[in-house]
């Protein structure tokens, strides 16, 4: 049976990661390709590292970064942040990323989506929407969140899989850094919009919350940073509670 | 350095060629990465990665003159290994895309998951049960988890060439074998620790073969 993946998110700014609390504090928990490799060892079922800086001065560390991780980690693992072009997509994709994520750049030429299905495949293009809830529904922002769009995330959610994403990585804005679960209504309605696999993020606090968007809110993958990197709860206590609420889960270790 | 054999990772610009290469690396085996034709007659094993689609994948083989050298390699009897796409383009015909003649070197066709509300791409980790014995395998319990990313699936004509099986909206064969040939559906260069013993399985066998 197909199992929900475990994701640990890494921000990195300039070679280390960082985690933001909604976005504004951040604090040091490490160095990336480090980390990566313990993940991999305990369990995660996948990476992702979010540049969050991005800006075109620090790309050669993320470059380095990408490469370092690809020759001692082999698992899935996605980079976002600062990809504009199907030439970055390229870059990363050669240096050994399997995806690349992409927010802002989408939202300002959604053509991207096709032509980067079109030169890479579905299966290599996310696309992160970053939502803030309204009166109506939600609201997709971009720029790390600082720029609000006008634009429905449910909307964005469908335009961008008929466009070829292949996966989403959904972040609630309103739930994010505060450790106290999911937008689980949010993840709910994107999930039965689309039918590409969807990464829950931003809340996560608990395995319990984590279970919660994967049985209520639809999800195909959870992600987390904070309950990883501070070591609130290993990898594998995440999943083994959530083997115990019955989910497929992938067993910690395989081969003895 | 006289017996060491000659592995080549075939390099038609497949974007999982250097993961596959890393991972090759890391289980301690020495491959090459090479488009000729040459390399690929002196060849002791062969393996053709892939991901994307099936038509680019045909498109590029053919582009480099690669398919003849791949099929007079497999003719010859020596260990071949496909992944992923590399399965998929072994087999006569690929629905994806309107329709792709692939190498035809299996007997079959390549099928789309799109039924049942299933999520497509195929995405994630998912177990691997054998159904027979195969030197690629050995040492790998039934039942272990590899990572998949895929939106068609392998339909051989015979069901004999199944080696594993995944279930997925349907049980499709994972793993396909048929004499010097063999292909898995998922990723071992992405299945952590388990894909790392299946890259270091085939190079053993290529070894005493």
């Amino acid at each position: 049976m197909l199992t929900k993946r475990i994701i640990p998110c890494f921000d990195v700014d300039r070679g280390r990661v960082v985690k933001g609390v909604s976005f504004v504090e951040l604090r040091d928990a490490g160095d990336p390709v480090e980390l990566a490799k313990l993940y991999d060892t305990e369990g995660a079922d996948e990476l992702v590292f979010l540049d969050i800086t991005a800006s075109s001065d620090n790309r050669s560390t993320v470059y380095d970064m990408v490469s370092a991780t690809a020759d001692q980690v082999f698992i899935p693992f996605t980079v976002g942040g600062g990809i504009r072009t199907t030439s970055d997509m390229k870059a990363m994709l050669e240096l050994g990323a399997d995806k690349v994520s992409i927010n802002t750049a989408a939202v300002n030429k959604p053509n991207l989506v096709n032509e980067g299905a079109y030169r890479f495949g579905s299966q290599c293009i996310v696309i992160a929407i970053d939502a803030k809830r309204t009166a109506a529904g939600w609201e997709v922002f971009t720029h790390g969140g600082r720029t609000p769009t006008r634009m429905d995330a449910i909307a964005w959610a469908q335009e961008v899989v008929e466009r070829g994403a292949g996966e989403l990585l959904v972040t609630s804005m309103d739930t994010d850094g505060h450790l106290s679960g999911y937008d689980i209504p949010l993840l709910a309605a994107i999930s039965e919009a689309v039918n590409v696999p969807v990464i829950a993020s931003g809340g996560a606090g608990s395995p319990d919350h984590m279970a919660e968007a994967l049985t209520s809110g639809k999800a195909d993958a959870v992600l987390a940073a904070s309950i990883f990197h501070f070591g609130t709860y290993s990898i594998r206590e995440v999943k083994e509670a959530l083997s115990a609420h019955g989910l497929p889960i992938r067993p910690v270790k395989e081969l003895r | 350095m006289g017996n060491d054999p000659s592995l080549v990772v075939v390099d038609y610009d497949a974007g999982n060629l250097r993961s596959v290469e890393r991972a090759l690396a890391h289980a301690g085996v020495q491959a090459s990465i090479s488009a000729d034709r040459e390399d690929l007659a002196r060849a002791d094993g062969v393996i053709l990665p892939g991901v994307g689609a099936a038509s680019d994948t045909m498109a590029k083989l053919n582009a480099r003159s690669l398919t003849e050298p791949l099929l007079e390699y497999v003719a010859s009897g020596r260990p071949f290994l496909g992944i992923c796409m590399g399965l998929q383009a072994l087999l006569d015909h690929s629905d994806e895309g309107g329709g792709q003649d692939c190498l035809g070197l299996l007997p079959g066709q390549v099928r789309h998951f799109g039924f049942q509300n299933l999520k497509v791409p195929h995405m994630g980790w998912n177990q691997v049960d054998w159904v027979r014995e195969h030197r690629l395998t050995e040492g790998i319990p039934s039942g272990t988890y590899f990572y998949f990313v895929h939106s068609f699936y392998p339909a051989p004509e015979d069901s004999e060439l199944a080696v594993g099986e995944t279930t997925y909206g349907l049980t499709f064969p994972s793993v396909l074998a048929r004499d010097n040939v063999v292909a898995t559906q998922f990723h071992p260069e992405k299945s952590g620790e388990v894909g790392l013993r299946l890259y270091a399985n085939f190079a053993a066998w290529v070894r005493e073969a």
